[in-house]
């Protein structure tokens, strides 16, 4: 079963771009939520996250915050 | 590039021990993927131990002065590296940082947060990294309203008061663009006066949402879950001036405290010669976290590739 990953990033931010390539290339769908054009995503994160860095990734609910491959790998059970 | 005969393949694991690699190589930036590339090509046997993928180059924005890329963003580069990389079967620990490094009898033993190793020789390519402020607050605060990453958190500060801590060039660059998206960016430097370029201060200093504060220091970062502003000192006294965001932008220092044994410069960045040799032999050093002139992507790759090429010879000669 594919698992539901969501991406909350900026355009600018470079680790965003890398972890959305590293999804991409593992063939991982994934929802792109940009946090820089949708104030209200941006105040989503910050609530479920309870910090302001990005990108934050939600794999199945469980977040992690910044291009953490391990943890990523983890969570995808890859 | 011509070796003497019978230095060009090492086989695994040689001598003593069992257990130490030919090299190893600290870091994977443009200077440390390099040399993996180089060694790799010499069949060395080596590993990559390192914290991220790309060093600085990973957090560059657009790249115009790579030659064979007229244009190219710095995470696009990166990939490009680490597919190179890759091509090779490369021994990499990422998310491991080296702790201490030090010379020994037989060769170089390298702790790092996760394990120990040892290596005949060592290829530090370990970078640069932001400098922080050292003042109370910083760390409780990072990621929660402090960054020293304008470019990436920017946007999350939409209509807030944030403040720019810095001189530079990178301060003026993040002042302007946050005050296209903040209500007001105070931005502040210790100096008595900005050190950026003339063209990025004029636009700075012409845009209504900037307030600029120069002889002012930082004491303090105060908050409860998030930012809610600074303690600053000027002219004698201690205002807080309140602000939803903290960016400091305050220039970068070598990661070069894991190699005491190391000759430094002034500004801690390892000493080396044309050669990459550093002051302890068996111990080389690329990229920006040396004394090499200009910190630049295709500088620390170029340096990265001396830097390899001399360990092997310093193998041979070792054989």
């Amino acid at each position: 079963m594919d698992k539901k990953v969501k991406v909350y990033s900026t355009p600018t931010c470079p680790f965003c771009i890398r972890t959305k390539q590293f999804l991409k290339d593992n063939n991982i769908f994934f929802e792109d939520v940009d946090v820089a054009a949708d104030q209200e995503a941006a105040k989503e994160m910050m609530q479920r996250s309870g910090q302001m860095g990005v990108p934050v990734i939600d794999i199945e609910g469980r977040l992690i915050v910044g291009f953490d491959k391990e943890e990523i790998k983890k969570a995808l059970g890859m | 590039m011509k070796f003497p005969a019978g230095a060009g393949h090492f086989p695994p694991r040689p001598g003593n021990g069992g257990n130490m690699y030919d090299l190893i190589i600290i870091g994977a930036g443009p200077a440390g993927i390099t040399a993996a590339v180089y060694a790799a090509r010499k069949k060395m046997d080596f590993i990559v131990i390192t914290g991220d993928i790309g060093g600085q180059a990973a957090w560059s924005g657009d790249i115009e002065n790579y030659t064979g890329y007229q244009f190219v963003t710095g995470p696009e580069l990166v990939s490009k590296f680490e597919e190179h990389m890759r091509k090779y079967a490369i021994e990499t620990k990422e998310g491991e940082e080296a702790v201490e490094i030090k010379k020994g009898p037989a060769g170089v033993a390298v702790r790092t947060t996760k394990g120990a190793y040892e290596a005949k020789t060592v290829i530090i390519a370990s970078g640069k990294k932001s400098r922080e402020l050292g003042v109370p607050g910083e760390k409780e605060f990072k990621n929660h309203g402090l960054t020293y990453c304008a470019t990436c958190d920017g946007p999350l500060f939409a209509g807030k008061d944030v403040a720019v801590i810095g001189g530079g060039n990178s301060a003026l660059d993040a002042a302007l663009q946050l005050m296209r998206i903040a209500r007001r960016v105070y931005l502040i430097t210790n100096a008595p006066a900005f050190t950026g370029d003339p063209v990025m201060l004029e636009k700075v200093r012409a845009s209504a949402a900037v307030t600029s504060m120069v002889n002012t220091e930082i004491k303090e970062i105060i908050g409860g879950k998030m930012v809610t502003g600074i303690r600053i000192k000027k002219d004698g006294t201690e205002p807080t001036l309140s602000v939803g965001g903290v960016f400091v932008e305050i220039g970068l220092i070598p990661n070069a405290a894991f190699a005491p044994e190391v000759d430094k410069n002034g500004a801690g960045e390892i000493k080396v010669n044309c050669r990459n040799e550093t002051s302890v032999p068996g111990i080389f050093a690329a990229g920006d976290v040396t004394d090499v002139p200009e910190k630049q992507i295709i500088i620390a790759a170029g340096e990265g590739a001396k830097a390899a090429l001399t360990a092997f010879r310093y193998l041979s000669r070792m054989r």
